[in-house]
């Protein structure tokens, strides 16, 4: 099981700030693939990754109880 | 609750009290204390702003205020830094983010002060959203940059 946070406009469309999803390892492209999948409007691709808090390459792998964070791009200050 | 307002690093929901930012980093060694508030402006590009919802991921926007933290100290060894950004609704005028940093000279805590803000704008997961009176939309890349394609900042956005 992988957590999923959606913040702002993501959160909005996909209608839900957290999600689980029953999968086990899995790389990023293949989340960002599932994603896009299943919510055809999310601006996957212009939305940095976190997981478990920290920012990482596509390349990264997911495991089991990590939380992944879609960050769409930021506006504080 | 006399613990979180003791942070230097902290997303609050409440009003920020810029005494008690700048109080987090006076010290002897300081000659120098630095204060950034950013404020909640009425009008962007022509277009008047009723007002602001921030929103953050909080316990990671923590953190990366930390990481800015430790990346001033590793380039002004003696800078104290502090810094409070509020999320929920606010009105023009408001208080969004106080930084504070002290340091033995001025200049250094200038420069660290500017290091500070342009870095939350861009690695600090807190958003606005902006309510207008004919909509709202969330404001996202600031800085006129398009996705970051290796997923995160790149190093040249970053200095």
């Amino acid at each position: 099981m992988i957590k999923l946070l959606f913040f702002a406009e993501l959160e909005e469309i996909v209608g839900s700030r957290e999600l689980t999803i029953e999968k086990g390892e899995l790389t990023i492209v293949e989340l960002k693939q599932f994603l896009k999948e299943q919510y055809p409007t999310l601006p996957v691709d212009r939305a940095m990754i976190a997981v478990n808090e920290e920012y990482v390459e596509d390349t990264n792998v997911i495991k089991a109880n990590d939380v992944v964070a879609l960050i769409p791009p930021v506006s504080g200050g | 609750m006399r613990q979180l307002e003791n942070k230097l690093f902290l997303i609050t929901n409440e009003e920020i009290s810029i005494q008690d930012v700048v109080n987090k980093v006076v010290h002897p060694n300081a000659g120098a204390i630095n204060t950034f508030i950013g404020t909640v402006r009425e009008l962007t590009k022509g277009k008047k702003t009723i007002y602001l919802k921030y929103d953050a991921y909080e316990s990671m926007a923590e953190k990366k205020l930390a990481q800015i933290g430790s990346e001033i100290q590793q380039r002004w060894p003696e800078a104290l830094v502090a810094i409070t950004h509020r999320i929920g609704r606010l009105d023009i005028t408001d208080i969004a983010v106080v930084i504070a940093v002290s340091t033995p000279h001025r200049a250094d805590s200038y420069d660290a002060s500017r290091y500070a803000i342009e870095r939350i704008k861009e690695i600090v997961p807190i958003w606005k959203k902006e309510h207008w009176e004919d909509g709202e939309k969330w404001i996202g890349d600031q800085l006129e940059k398009t996705a970051y394609p290796t997923g995160k900042p790149e190093e040249e956005h970053l200095s």
